[in-house]
C-alpha cells in the first residue's frame, strides 16, 4: 500500500468513526427533559404514508403546523422547549419497516397498518406506553369501542398503538364499461370475468393480490398451509390472462381515464377517484373482504417518546382529526369526526354516498360469508418466503414472447459475427502487408 | 519540491478517496457480506445456488436490454452523425434539444409516457383508437430507448466530431464512394464512441426497474424489479446475491467489450 492511500484510509476511518460516535451521543439524552424553559427547539420526527395527513391545502388545517403552535403556546413552558415537526412519508408498510429495521432513520411517530404493527411488536421494535403516558392520552376516549381492547387483534389492549384510520377493500368499476348484470351480483368474480379481458386491474403487491383470490374462494388469508397458497396462485394465474396489468397507485389514473374498467382498491381512495369520474362506482364483495386499521405508534428507539404522546393525543382532538379525515377520505375511528358538521358537509361535497360507503357496513357485516379473520396478520418467515416464491412464479408465467428471443439472439449473433469477421479481415490484411514489406525488402537487397 | 507536490496531491485526492470508500467500497463489501450469509449471519452459499430460479427473469432482462440497445444504436447513430455534420452553432442547439428531456426526472418521464400511451390515454383519445400499448414488451423497450437514447448519441457525436475532416477528402480522393467513406472510414473510426454508447445504454437497461413496472403493466418482472422486491420484503440476502451476480456479469461483459474496442481501434469493417 502506498503512503498516499494509507493516509486517505486513515482519514476516512477517522471521519467515519466521528460520524458514528456523534450518532450515539444523540441517542443517549432521551428522557431527560430540562425543568425550565431553555428556549431550544426539539425536532419531532413523524413518518407517515404519503398523502395521509391534512397539509393545509386549499385553506384546510395544516395538522403538523397546528400541533407546533398548540405545543409551543401551551406545553412549551411545561416541557421547557419548543417543538418542530419533521414530517416524512413512505409508500408502503414494507418500505417503512425496512427503513426502521436497518436503523437508517430515527422516528418518534410512525403510522403502520395492523399486520405490520403486529410484526413490529413481535420483533420488539415498538415502545409500550407507560401508565404515565397512557394517562396523557386523554383523547383516547373518543376512539370507538370497535377499535379498542380485544377488538384490536393486532395489538390487544392498545398497549403500543392508537387507531388513526380504518377501511375496507372493495371493487371499483366503471358503470359505462361494465354491464349491469355483472356488477349487481357484487362479487369478486367481476375481476375474473373473461368478458372484460384486458380491462381488469390487479394489485401489484403480493398481499392484496393473493387476498382478493382468497376472499373470493373462501380461503383463510393468513393460512400457513402451502396447498391453500398454491390454490390461490392457481386463481391468480387464471386471472393473469385477463388483467391489463398489476398496478398500485396507477389505479387512480387508469380508473379515472377509463383505461381500465374494474379494479380492487380501498373505499377511501374510491371517493377521491369518483370525484374525478362520475361513472365510477363501488361495492364490497359479498364473499368477504379485507379490513384494516392504520394506527399511530412510537418506535422503541424514538428519542422523544413523551413528545410523541402529545402529538398522538393532539391528532385525536377534534380539529386535526376532522381535517385529516376530510383530507384522507378514509373512515375515521374517532367519534368526534363523525359527529362533526364540518366533516359531514365536506364529505357530502366529495360524494353523495360517502356515509354508506365508508361507514355503512361494519367489517363483521361485510364478512358475514367469510369463514376466517378478514384482517391480515403478520406472516411467519416461512410463509413470507413461500408467498415471495409464488408471486415470483406468477410474474414469470408466460413472461417471454418468441419475438423477444428471436430478435435478441439475432442481434447478438450478428454483432459477434461482425466482430469475428472484422478480426479475420484485419489479420489477413496485416499478413498481406507484412508479406509485401518483406518482398520489397528482399527486392531492395537483391 | 517534488515531495511537496505529492502531499498536495494526496490532500487533493483525499475527499475523492474518502467518497469512494464510503459510498462505493463499503456498500460493495456489505453487498458481498449479505450475499454469502443467511438470515442469522452464518456463512452460506445457498443464496447464490438458489439463483437458478431467477434465470428466466435474468434472460428476459438481458434480451429486452439488447433489443433496446440495438434500437438506440440504429436511431442514435444517424442522429449523432447529423448533429456532428451540422454547423457548430446549430450543433450546440441540437445537443441542448437532445438533453432537454433529461432535465425532467426519469420517473416523471416514464409516468408521463404511461399516461400518454395508456388504453384511455392521450394518444388513443386523440386518434380515437383503442391501441393496447402499455403492458407489452414493446412499451418497455420504447421506454428504455426514450430514456437512454441521449447516452447513446452523445459519445458517438463526440467521436464523430473529433474525426479529422481530411479523412473524408482523403477517402474520396482514393476512390471511395460516399457509402464506402461511411462504412470503411467513418464507422470504424467512431467505433470507440459506439462501444461506450452501447455500454452506457445496455447496463442501465438491464438493471432498470421503474420502466418495466409502469410500462410493462406489472405482468412480468425484470431483474431490477426482483431485486427491489427482495429488499422491500426483507429478503436482503437473496437481493444481495442477485445484485452481486449482476455486477459480476456486467463486469465480464464490459471487459469483453473493451477487448473488442481496443483491437478495433483504427480497424476496418468490411
Amino acid at each position: 500500500m502506498t503512503k498516499k492511500s494509507f493516509l486517505a484510509i486513515i482519514f476516512a476511518a477517522v471521519l467515519l468513526f466521528s460520524l458514528f460516535s456523534c450518532g450515539q451521543d444523540n441517542g443517549d439524552d432521551e428522557g431527560d427533559t430540562p425543568p425550565v424553559f431553555s428556549g431550544e427547539t426539539v425536532v419531532l420526527n413523524v413518518y407517515n404514508w404519503g398523502e395521509y395527513i391534512s397539509d393545509g391545502f386549499e385553506g384546510a388545517l395544516d395538522s403538523n403546523k397546528a400541533f407546533e403552535e398548540y405545543f409551543n403556546e401551551y406545553l412549551a413552558p411545561i416541557y421547557g422547549f419548543n417543538v418542530e415537526v419533521n414530517y416524512t412519508t413512505y409508500a408502503n408498510n414494507e418500505d417503512m419497516y425496512s427503513k426502521l429495521k436497518s436503523g437508517a432513520g430515527n422516528y418518534d411517530v410512525v403510522i403502520p397498518s395492523d399486520y405490520m404493527i403486529e410484526k413490529m411488536i413481535g420483533e420488539g421494535m415498538l415502545h409500550e406506553f407507560t401508565d404515565e403516558q397512557r394517562a396523557k392520552l386523554s383523547n383516547l376516549v373518543y376512539i370507538g369501542e370497535d377499535f379498542l381492547g380485544e377488538n384490536a387483534v393486532y395489538d390487544p389492549g392498545n398497549r403500543y398503538s392508537v387507531p388513526y384510520t380504518y377501511g375496507m377493500l372493495g371493487v371499483i368499476y366503471n358503470t359505462a364499461l361494465i354491464d349491469e348484470d355483472d356488477y349487481l351480483s357484487e362479487s369478486w368474480e367481476l375481476l375474473w370475468n373473461p368478458k372484460y379481458r384486458g380491462k381488469l386491474l390487479q394489485f401489484n403487491n403480493q398481499r392484496d393480490a393473493f387476498a382478493s383470490a382468497m376472499y373470493f374462494h373462501n380461503i383463510d388469508v393468513n393460512t400457513t398451509d402451502e396447498a391453500k397458497w398454491r390454490e390461490a396462485l392457481g386463481y391468480l394465474l387464471a386471472q393473469k390472462e385477463l388483467v391489463q396489468g398489476y398496478v398500485n397507485d396507477e389505479i387512480f389514473n387508469k380508473m379515472t381515464t377509463a383505461s381500465a374498467a374494474a379494479a380492487p382498491y380501498y373505499a377511501g381512495d374510491f371517493l377521491t377517484m369518483a370525484s374525478e369520474n362520475e361513472d365510477l362506482s363501488f361495492y364490497y364483495p359479498t364473499e368477504g373482504t379485507n379490513y384494516f386499521v392504520d394506527a399511530m405508534c412510537i418506535p422503541k428507539n424514538a428519542r422523544n417518546k413523551d413528545l410523541a404522546i402529545e402529538y398522538i393525543n393532539f391528532m385525536l382532538s377534534e380539529e386535526p382529526a376532522v381535517a385529516n379525515a376530510l383530507y384522507i377520505g378514509y373512515a375515521s375511528p374517532n367519534s368526534l369526526v363523525l359527529e362533526s358538521e364540518e366533516y359531514q358537509e365536506g364529505m357530502d361535497e366529495l360524494h353523495e354516498d360517502w356515509y354508506e360507503i365508508l361507514y355503512g357496513k361494519t367489517p363483521a357485516e361485510a364478512n358475514a360469508n367469510y369463514d376466517y379473520d378478514p384482517a391480515y396478520r403478520s406472516f411467519s418467515p416461512e410463509t413470507q418466503e413461500l408467498v415471495n416464491a409464488l408471486w415470483e412464479s406468477l410474474k414469470t408465467e408466460n413472461a417471454t414472447e418468441l419475438w423477444v428471443h428471436v430478435s435478441s439472439i439475432t442481434i447478438t449473433a450478428s454483432v459477434i459475427a461482425l466482430a469475428v469477421y472484422t478480426t479475420y479481415i484485419r489479420k489477413k490484411r496485416s499478413r498481406h502487408y507484412r508479406m509485401r514489406d518483406r518482398e520489397i525488402a528482399k527486392a531492395r537487397r537483391a | 519540491m517534488k515531495k511537496k507536490g505529492s502531499i498536495m496531491r494526496s490532500i487533493a485526492a483525499a475527499p475523492h478517496i474518502f467518497w469512494a470508500i464510503l459510498f462505493i467500497v463499503l456498500p460493495l463489501i456489505i453487498v458481498v457480506y449479505y450475499a454469502f450469509t443467511d438470515g442469522d449471519g452464518n456463512f452460506s452459499f445457498e443464496n447464490i445456488t438458489s439463483l437458478a430460479d431467477y434465470a428466466p427473469i435474468f434472460t428476459l432482462s438481458v434480451e429486452l436490454a439488447v433489443i433496446a440497445t440495438f434500437v438506440c444504436l440504429i436511431v442514435g447513430y444517424p442522429l449523432a452523425y447529423i448533429i456532428a455534420k451540422a454547423r457548430p452553432e446549430r450543433q450546440r442547439f441540437y445537443i441542448m434539444l437532445l438533453m432537454l428531456p433529461m432535465w425532467t426526472n426519469l420517473l416523471i418521464r416514464t409516468y408521463s409516457i404511461m399516461a400518454i400511451l395508456d388504453d384511455g390515454g392521450f394518444l388513443n383519445t386523440i386518434l380515437g383508437t383503442t391501441m393496447h400499448i402499455v403492458g407489452t414488451k414493446g412499451a418497455v423497450i420504447f421506454g428504455m430507448v426514450y430514456d437512454f437514447l441521449p447516452y447513446m448519441v452523445l459519445p458517438i457525436y463526440t467521436c464523430i466530431s473529433k474525426i479529422d475532416k481530411n479523412m473524408w477528402e482523403a477517402a474520396s480522393d482514393l476512390g471511395c464512394k460516399p457509402v464506402q467513406v461511411m462504412t470503411r472510414v467513418i464507422f470504424p473510426l467512431s467505433m470507440s464512441g459506439i462501444i461506450s454508447g452501447v455500454t452506457m445504454v445496455l447496463v442501465p437497461s438491464i438493471s432498470t426497474f421503474y420502466i418495466s413496472q409502469k410500462l410493462g403493466g406489472g405482468t412480468f418482472e425484470l431483474i431490477g424489479d426482483t431485486i427491489e422486491r427482495q429488499f422491500v420484503t426483507g429478503a436482503l440476502n437473496t437481493g444481495a446475491a442477485i445484485s452481486l451476480v449482476m455486477m459480476v456479469l456486467i463486469i465480464i461483459s464490459l471487459t469483453v467489450m473493451n477487448r473488442f474496442s481496443d483491437s478495433d481501434e483504427g480497424g476496418i469493417i468490411v
